[in-house]
């Protein structure tokens, strides 16, 4: 008998129904991931509108097929933070922690505080407000990296300080996934210190053995065929991220750390093999996220997500600026640096999820689905329009009159 | 030759940018993936590019070509991660090996081990794709691809 034929010849209605419904929940993703594409936008904010619609109290019901569906966007997540990992090397990790950290801090304050403000001042608990501070400090480096791409940006001359930021961003995550994952779980001041701290440790410890013994694994790793490669990342990913989680560390963070211990032709044959993959994957995440929302909350939060997303691009722009200055370019340039980091995306929807099950987390999801929406969408706009902006008179001036180096 | 200047692009590949004899400044990005960006900046604004051009591998290789550069380490090298469990390796004919005068045909060295010899690297000249008649002499580099089981079986008979 071959094995799984049990399961074949027990198919019921219910296999039957569960296999249409996300046969058809998966065309629909396909319709939109072709109409983002022609509207020169990422897709996840359709994604995010998808999931609404679907959802508890949208247009049509899914239930047969949720808990697939659930399994499924956790792995989405997985491997939105492996292919994260996979686009740095440890060089440039170490790179980017050297020269980028004034600049790192500058933009964790002027993008984190927003978020964490306006948390307190709906009156939410302290650990979703940390969680809404991570929403809109974060800039989403795949929509980044694709509008830099599209327009034809990656040889200017500021689109390094860009990507050093991003490093920072990613880096930052590290640190904060596990210690806002640790403060989720709650418990007393004490415990939480203890979760915080064994985060923080192992965190380091799994950091400084991937960034060491990286070049082991590679090797290892890259003797046998795409196929082989594909199964033991995949594998290992969620091995790891599974220990990590049962040490209370988040699993997304093992997962990261699995994607930045890969180095060289293994990276890069990983990423091209893991891509496809995780596109499927993180498709059904964000789509699963806003599935949770009900949309009848989601009018009470358009006007805040409107004005973070305004006070967030002005912070946005500030950092950038500030970054591009650095490397010596010139205003023009340093609009587009500040105009290029506004779109936020996978990352805020990440920190969202690690909130769901939080008292105010439903207020927390949807008002991250408004913002990511708003900003996912506004962002690559005033990218492209950055020569447009208006610059203080002022800031103009300050300027010597010539920047080439 | 101008001064290049290096820049790294994390998660992109790397830039390299110099001025042209004339004053203008120009630069090639080079993607992970192997796509090349040929940039050209601009006059108004010397941070953006006026000019971008993309290169495929294949396209970088053309351009290369016309402009009188050798590629083979390129080549080499797509050789090696187009073809999957394929490796090439430098082998040197060690002095005293029982391979020093034998020809190539006589030593039967592709039916025992697998490994094709492509080039021998004798003193400063390259005999690409030796003939069987060819005999080995101390100190011969042997290029070869093969297995890495191949290569090593053959690495021994070149020592031994």
């Amino acid at each position: 008998m071959l094995p799984g034929a049990g399961v074949l010849a027990a198919t019921s209605a219910d296999t039957a129904l569960a296999l249409v419904e996300i046969g058809a929940l998966t065309l629909v993703l396909s319709a939109m991931a072709r109409a983002a594409a022609h509207l020169g936008i990422t897709a996840i904010p359709l994604y995010l509108l998808g999931g609404l619609a679907a959802g508890e109290g949208g247009l049509v019901a899914l239930d047969v097929s949720e808990d697939f569906i659930a399994l499924t966007a956790e792995i989405g997540v997985l491997l939105l933070l492996l292919t994260l990992g996979l686009e740095y090397s440890g060089a440039e990790l170490r790179d980017g922690m050297r020269t980028g950290l004034a600049v790192g801090a500058l933009d964790a304050v002027l993008n984190f505080a927003p978020g964490f403000g306006l948390g307190l001042l709906l009156g939410w608990s302290g650990t979703a407000s940390l969680l809404l501070g991570g929403v809109t400090w974060i800039s989403s480096s795949g929509v980044i990296t694709k509008v830099l791409s599209d327009l034809g940006r990656l040889g200017n001359r500021e689109t390094p300080a860009v990507l050093n930021l991003l490093v920072i961003e990613d880096l930052a995550m590290a640190v904060y996934l596990p210690v806002v994952a640790a403060l989720v779980i709650g418990g007393s001041a004490g415990e939480t210190a203890r979760t915080v701290a064994i985060a923080i440790a192992v965190v380091a410890l799994i950091l400084s053995v991937a960034l060491r013994w990286g070049d082991h694994l590679s090797r290892l790793l890259g003797q046998g065929t795409d196929e082989a490669l594909l199964l033991a990342v995949f594998g290992l990913t969620l091995l790891v991220a599974g220990l990590a989680q049962q040490l209370e560390v988040s699993a997304a963070i093992g997962a990261f750390l699995v994607g930045l211990a890969l180095s060289g032709t293994v990276q890069a044959r990983a990423s091209g093999l893991i891509t496809p993959l995780r596109d499927l994957f993180a498709a059904t995440f964000f789509v699963f996220f806003s599935f949770q929302i009900d949309p009848s909350t989601l009018p009470a939060v358009l006007l805040p997500a409107l004005g973070l997303t305004i006070v967030t691009a002005l912070g946005k722009l500030v950092t950038g600026w500030v970054a591009a200055a650095r490397l010596g370019v010139a205003v023009p340039g340093r609009l587009r640096a500040g105009a290029a980091l506004i779109a936020r995306g996978e990352f805020s929807i990440v920190i969202a999820a690690l909130g769901v099950a939080l008292t105010d987390g439903p207020e927390l999801g949807a008002l991250a689905a408004a913002y990511v929406l708003m900003t996912a969408v506004l962002g690559p706009l005033v990218a492209k329009h950055a020569h447009r902006l208006p610059v203080p008179a002022r800031l103009v001036a300050a300027e010597p009159a010539s920047v080439g180096r | 030759m101008a001064d290049v200047s290096e820049t790294v692009l994390p998660g992109v590949g790397v830039r390299h940018e110099f001025t042209t004899a004339e004053g203008e400044r120009m630069g090639v990005l080079v993607h992970r993936n192997g796509r090349r960006e040929v940039l050209v900046y601009g006059r108004d604004d010397p941070d953006a590019c006026s000019t971008t051009v993309s290169l495929s591998a294949d396209d970088a290789r053309t351009m290369a070509e016309l402009l009188g550069v050798s590629q083979v380490s390129e080549a080499v090298s797509a050789v090696q991660q187009q073809i999957e469990g394929l490796g090439i390796e430098w082998l040197e004919v060690e002095p005293g090996s029982s391979a020093v005068g034998t020809t190539i045909g006589a030593g039967m060295f592709r039916t025992r081990t697998g490994a094709s010899i492509v080039a021998v690297m004798r003193g400063q000249t390259t005999i690409p794709a030796p003939g069987p008649e060819l005999a080995f002499e101390d100190g011969d580099v042997v290029v070869a691809v093969g297995t890495t089981a191949g290569l090593a079986e053959l690495r021994s008979l070149l020592r031994t």
